[in-house]
């Protein structure tokens, strides 16, 4: 294991925020380890060097919005071998992906005082949506736990535990008391993948869904209860609107409240 | 359940404010004392250090879907129903690490966790825990294998039970047998009274060392008037349960029900988010993960409560067995009513209305057993196999 040669990383930025190329540097303990275990080959937020391609692990944020990015994916396709993206914006197309429900260019002229140097594209779309992913890792941001765990399991050959489970789950392990049963609060974590531990019902809030649909979701149950008891299409409409908004199950819940 | 009675002393009277004093003489004796506590808006059970911290004049109002903390007007300290904590986040922990290994030359040495083993003392368990708790006894350390994590902490465990005088808005021991009266698994039982405003305990013990837990006290003899109250408290509170459960034959109504169409129809409503079985005092599933660090050197496996509403938890190469939401749902109820009593020799239920209450959309269980059993369950007596259950 240790005399074989490190694996060359590189981490690409495309239409996000970088909150989640910072989670690797914030792994302040496992940092050294990861560097450690890889070679950082580019990653403009923690080093100006570039060591050029191919690269054996691609970390990919971000989402699709221009016509250049969707070119740019390729090529990062093309220089890695195993190509992971992260976060909400790579994996869903971000909030960013709130332009797919209008359309983009009313916005333009608003935002810009020279919109005719925008070139965007009408939708946000994640990158699975041009070149294959090998692997997807959720979040807004993503947990930097699941990060190294991804990583380390690829480096020792075996599968990720990364639970497609829901939210409920990591709630209940941690003995948090369900605001949606004590206080009534909406809470997206019946239907929202885990791997964040449960952190906004520990603060007495509403999950919003960071870490996208969880495996096999019943969004149109939990709608049909807000419903019942008082929530307005409109609110149930915002609330899957957050970071997945554009998330299949997502999508189609938000759509199905719209009017 | 069969156990017998098993009472070593008669009821004696303990005067409220000597419930610090118990709490006192169990941490002199090495326990950590566990008990109702108020957090995050309902009562939960955390360490107690005084009596102070109990939650006296508080209760709560529950139904499907739905828990309130509500003051009382009495200065009761038990004066509650179940919260959504059970004993079993102390005796089958959530998280758990199995073990760790350390990559040494062309193989790996394992080191065992020996984890310090808590001694604990359980104070204002529910009858229906106490059935809940010689469930997991039996599940847990009387069958092939016996779980050394549940069992070493199960060992030191002392129980101080109070008896239930208002049952909760989804309550039904009474029809599972399972309460409201603590019969037998205690080493205490304790049955508030309120006396012109007095808190008192009528207090009996279950074991020799409930009894010498006693002689540590100053109590005084319980009169024959207040003696019988504490059946009369467990008659009055057995009418006031908040659901009720048929269980005639509720064995055989499952295994010609599996093609019920009540199950497609729970299966619409039903999120499949596991809280139902998280919130179970019998529920037991675990899943192990390993963990790796990033260099391969060491590894770690680590158990987790697990649920059989995962797609996981059905895992087999090629897919999940159970990949509907109704298949999920159906496994569940009949694991608790039916094919428990075949594996383990009772019910998995025992009534405490934790799952109606904590499922985020109010899903009932003994609503869904009343519908099983209106609607004609025309299913011919399918009986599944033992690797089905
Ligand atoms: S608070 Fe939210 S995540 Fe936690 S159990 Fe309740 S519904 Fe699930
Ligand atoms: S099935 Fe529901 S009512 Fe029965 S013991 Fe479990 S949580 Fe309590
Ligand atoms: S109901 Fe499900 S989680 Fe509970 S013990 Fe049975 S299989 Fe396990
Ligand atoms: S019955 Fe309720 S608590 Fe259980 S999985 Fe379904 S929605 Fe969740």
């Amino acid at each position: 294991m240790a005399q074989k040669r490190k694996p060359k990383l590189a981490v690409w930025k495309f239409a996000s925020c970088d909150g989640c190329q910072l989670s690797l540097l914030d792994c302040e303990d496992e940092l050294l380890a990861v560097v450690g275990a890889i070679e950082i080959a580019n990653f403009p937020e923690a080093s100006r060097a570039v060591i050029n391609g191919p690269y054996d692990v691609s970390l990919v944020e971000g989402s699709i919005t221009t016509p250049h990015d969707a070119e740019r994916i390729h090529k990062v396709r093309r220089a890695s071998k195993f190509l992971v993206t992260i976060g909400a914006c790579a994996t869903a197309g971000g909030i960013q992906a709130l332009r797919n429900f209008t359309e983009v260019q009313r916005y333009v002229p608003i935002v810009y005082a020279s919109p005719q140097y925008i070139q965007t594209l009408n939708k946000s779309t994640p990158i699975a949506d041009h070149v294959f992913v090998d692997f997807q890792l959720r979040g807004c941001p993503i947990n930097k736990h699941q990060l190294v765990e991804v990583l380390s399991a690829h480096l020792n050959g075996r599968k990720p535990n990364t639970p497609t489970y829901g939210v409920c789950i990591e709630c209940k392990r941690r003995g948090t008391v369900c605001i949606m049963a004590a206080q009534g609060a909406i809470c997206l974590g019946p239907v929202t993948q885990a791997g964040c531990g449960a952190i906004c019902p520990s603060f007495s809030r509403g999950c919003y869904g960071c870490f996208g649909p969880k495996e096999t979701p019943n969004t149109d149950a939990l709608s049909r209860w807000w419903s019942d008891h008082g929530v307005k299409d409109r609110d149930i409409m915002r609330t899957y609107r957050g970071f997945n908004a554009y998330a299949e199950a997502f999508r189609r819940e938000s759509e199905a409240h719209e009017k | 359940m069969s156990v017998p009675p098993h009472r070593v002393h008669d009821q004696v009277r303990l005067p409220g404010e000597q419930l610090q004093t118990l709490i006192e003489a169990l941490r002199l004796l090495g326990y950590r004392v566990m008990g109702p506590k108020v957090a995050e808006g309902a009562i939960v059970y955390d360490e107690l250090t005084s009596a102070a911290e109990l939650p006296v004049g508080w209760t709560d109002e529950q139904k499907g879907g739905s828990y309130r903390l509500v003051k009382r007007n009495d200065g009761a300290a038990f004066g509650y129903a179940l919260g959504p904590h059970s004993w079993k986040k102390y005796l089958h922990p959530a998280v758990h690490r199995l073990w760790k290994a350390k990559r040494e030359g062309n193989g790996f040495e394992i080191s065992e966790e020996t984890p310090e083993v808590p001694k604990l003392a359980f104070l204002g368990v529910r009858a229906c825990e106490l059935h809940a708790i010689a469930i997991q006894d039996k599940v847990l350390t009387q069958g092939v294998f016996r779980d050394p994590i549940y069992s070493s902490r199960r060992e030191n465990v002392f129980i101080v039970a109070v008896n239930c005088s208002q049952p909760g808005g989804t309550c039904f021991c009474e029809s599972m047998g399972t309460g409201p009266q603590a019969t037998f698994g205690f080493d205490l039982a304790l049955t508030e009274i309120n006396v012109n405003g007095r808190h008192d305990f009528l207090v009996e013990a279950g074991t020799d060392r409930g009894t010498e837990m006693l002689q540590k006290i100053p109590h005084e003899g319980a009169t024959e008037k207040e003696k019988k109250t504490v059946a009369e408290i467990a008659a009055q509170a057995a009418q006031h349960m908040g659901r009720q459960l048929n269980t005639h034959e509720i064995k055989e109504l499952f295994y010609r029900s599996l093609e019920h169409p009540r199950w497609d129809e729970v299966a619409e409503r039903c999120l499949n988010c596991a809280n139902c079985t998280m919130v179970c005092p019998t529920c037991f599933c675990t899943t192990v993960e390993d963990v790796t660090d990033l260099a391969g050197t060491e590894a770690e496996r680590w158990r987790k409560w697990d649920s059989c509403f995962t797609a996981d938890f059905s895992y087999i190469h090629g897919g999940s067995v159970r990949a509907s939401r109704k298949s999920r749902y159906r496994q569940w109820l009949t694991h608790k009513l039916a094919t428990w009593i075949d594996q383990f020799g009772s019910s998995g239920c025992v009534g405490c209305g934790r799952c109606i209450t904590w499922c985020p959309v109010a899903i009932d269980l003994t609503e869904e057993v009343l519908a099983i059993r209106q609607a004609g369950s025309t299913d011919s007596a399918a009986l599944p196999t033992k690797e089905e259950q």
